[in-house]
């Protein structure tokens, strides 16, 4: 037995006859950590977490969640799980305690165990002061933190965490990522599904790169940066002196300098870091080339999605954004 | 890791009971917490009663059998029992949709819940609404005039004739309701299914004075065998076509309820299980 918590193995799922939404992707997730599944609207994210959450049945491969089979077995599993969503799947009509207490019940807890655990999880996530007031009177955020406290309810071993930031103003984000480390410290282990580079950095322990339903790389911010490359110089420098610059900078590294006319910016890889700058800087005087400014500039996600992707990485403004922001009112 | 099973076949049915009444429980929460909700969906029914008694009684009364007692109201609110319980089924449509639009479908889905319990908590707690309004009816149809010609346990029998049947017809309405999917187009598509067999029947008139043709359709569907039972029961055998008894025409629409409930409650659970928004 694999202590794994969720285990894919070649998965396939195609809707119709043509759309291959997951194209025999594989991983694997150990318990405990917040694991990030970053990719582009439509690269399949969604389609893996409906897998294993059993509400889709993959079409060929196996998906393991907590050892069960999520195909043969559903029911042990959707007893282990909780699903956060980016539509906020809570009742409008219903109190936010009166949500968390059905869903509660749902996963088979007796009315009391229900209401205390419900005021618990309230208590958690910090909405006991408007927990008896009807949802529709809600903001956004607090929308989330409440579909947040109904997937907790039923204490599951592995949280799924769709989109949960899509649509919310940056203040509601940074609670609402604030929340989610402090469940983990709980033990919990999270999938996390998001387009927001920012937000896979700062949460997730791990983080897979999908596209067009594939693995394209896996492993921790950092590992996925040092795999694009090093850091990079950028500089401007006049317009009269950038041909003279880029042929002094020549001899610094492998790759020679590139000219992004975009940005107006010169960039020079640097194997070396802060070293290649100061050499460069020195280069640079001996040719009497003053640049206006210039920075010595680590990865981000975002490098890292447009070297995997071929793609830049959409941040804030996917579909979902504008017609969350009207449900948040 | 160990591997603990969590469901035993044992506590199933048990656990399956449990989650149809809180499913139900919610569905009533928001039909009491949406007041306009509640206000139209029980005034339609009673304008509706009122503009056929005052509109149609006068014309029609002519070509009622004596057992109508010589009163339109008496010979409609039978048939307007039948109508409002097919009528009430699209409201089983309206609510699946809006809970698969929501995603609140998917997050049940992901529950270790029962897998009946989502529709049958819906189509239960619309018979209760139903129920509600059958009563309403019976109620303002009295204030107008209406008055049964047998006796209490016939007006009983037909509530519980029309409800049956009312909660038979609410799967076929939960069945377009998840073929359909969408809250923008579900009343146009409830209304194809239910007009045609609302008013082809033999809720308004008799329907020996339809074309031979429509009689074939009116005089053997659901509907009319229904409104059948009702009158027989609430107004007497008189009320019937020549032929038909009460306990055969009552025999007839459980026949028909059955029939439909064998054949849309699976269909429906099937499109349940593999619903995604």
């Amino acid at each position: 037995m694999d202590k794994a918590i969720v285990q894919v193995e070649k998965v396939v799922k195609v809707f119709g006859h043509k759309v291959c939404a997951l194209d025999g992707i594989s991983l694997t997730i150990e318990p405990g950590i917040i694991y990030g599944l970053l990719g582009p609207n439509g690269a399949g994210k969604t389609t893996l977490i409906r897998v294993l959450a059993t509400l889709l049945p993959p079409d060929a491969g196996t998906a393991r969640v907590a050892g069960f089979d999520v195909r043969r077995e559903p029911a042990e599993v959707r007893a282990r799980i909780g699903l956060a969503g980016q539509f906020a799947a809570v009742d409008d009509f219903l109190t936010g305690r009166e949500n968390v207490e059905m869903i509660g019940r749902l996963y088979g807890l007796a009315r009391g165990v229900a209401r205390q655990r419900a005021g618990e999880v309230l208590e958690r996530i910090r909405l006991v002061e408007v927990a008896d007031r009807p949802v529709k009177t809600y903001s956004g955020g607090m929308r989330r933190r409440l579909d947040l406290a109904a997937s907790l309810v039923g204490r599951p071993q592995l949280l799924f965490l769709d989109e949960p930031t899509t649509g919310l103003d940056p203040a509601s984000r940074m609670e609402l990522w604030g929340l989610i480390k402090d469940l983990i410290a709980t033990g919990t282990t999270a999938l996390l599904t998001t387009q927001y580079l920012d937000e896979a950095d700062r949460l997730a322990d791990r983080i897979a790169v999908i596209d067009h339903g594939r693995l394209i790389s896996e492993g921790t911010g950092e590992e996925l940066k040092a795999r694009v490359g090093g850091s990079l110089v950028e500089m401007s420098v006049p317009e009269a002196d950038r041909a003279r610059a880029i042929e002094v900078l020549r001899c610094l590294s492998a790759v020679p300098p590139s000219y992004d006319a975009q940005r107006r910016k010169v960039s020079l890889p640097s194997p070396n870091g802060s070293k290649t700058l100061m050499e460069a800087l020195r280069l640079l005087a001996n040719a009497n080339i003053q640049p206006h400014d210039i920075s010595l500039h680590k990865p981000t996600l975002d490098d890292v999605f447009l070297a995997l992707t071929g793609r830049a990485a959409i941040a804030g403004d996917g579909p979902g954004t504008s017609s969350d922001v009207k449900e948040g009112g | 890791m160990t591997i603990t099973r969590t469901v035993s076949r044992r506590n199933l049915l048990s656990r399956t009971v449990r989650d149809i009444i809180v499913i139900t429980g919610r569905n009533l929460i928001r039909v009491l917490r949406l007041p306009q909700l509640l206000v139209f969906s029980t005034i339609q029914p009673v304008i509706f009663m009122l503009l056929f008694n005052y509109v149609f009684g006068g014309a029609i009364l002519l070509a009622l059998p004596p057992a109508a007692a010589g009163s339109y109201i008496n010979w409609l609110v039978p048939g307007l029992l039948a109508q409002f319980a097919l009528f009430s089924g699209g409201q089983t449509a309206a609510g699946l949709t809006e809970d698969l639009s929501h995603g609140v479908l998917d997050r049940f889905r992901s529950l270790p819940m029962a897998r009946s319990a989502v529709l049958a908590g819906r189509t239960l707690s619309d018979l209760i609404r139903s129920a509600f309004i059958l009563i309403l009816l019976l109620g303002v149809g009295f204030l107008i005039g209406f008055r049964p010609q047998t006796n209490l346990t016939g007006v009983l029998g037909a509530l519980a004739v029309g409800l049956v049947f009312g909660y038979a017809w609410s799967w076929v309405m939960a069945t377009v309701g998840l073929l359909v999917r969408n809250g923008e187009s579900i009343q146009a598509a409830v209304y194809l299914v239910i007009f045609p067999l609302a008013f082809a029947s033999g809720v308004f008139v008799p329907t020996e004075t339809m074309p031979d043709w429509l009689q074939m359709f009116t005089e053997h569907q659901p509907v009319t065998v229904v409104t059948n039972a009702l009158r027989g029961l609430i107004l007497g055998a008189g009320a019937l076509p020549v032929g038909q008894t009460v306990s055969g025409q009552v025999a007839l629409a459980f026949l028909w309820s059955a029939a439909i409930m064998a054949v849309f409650a699976p269909f429906a659970v099937h499109l349940y299980r593999r619903s995604v928004s």
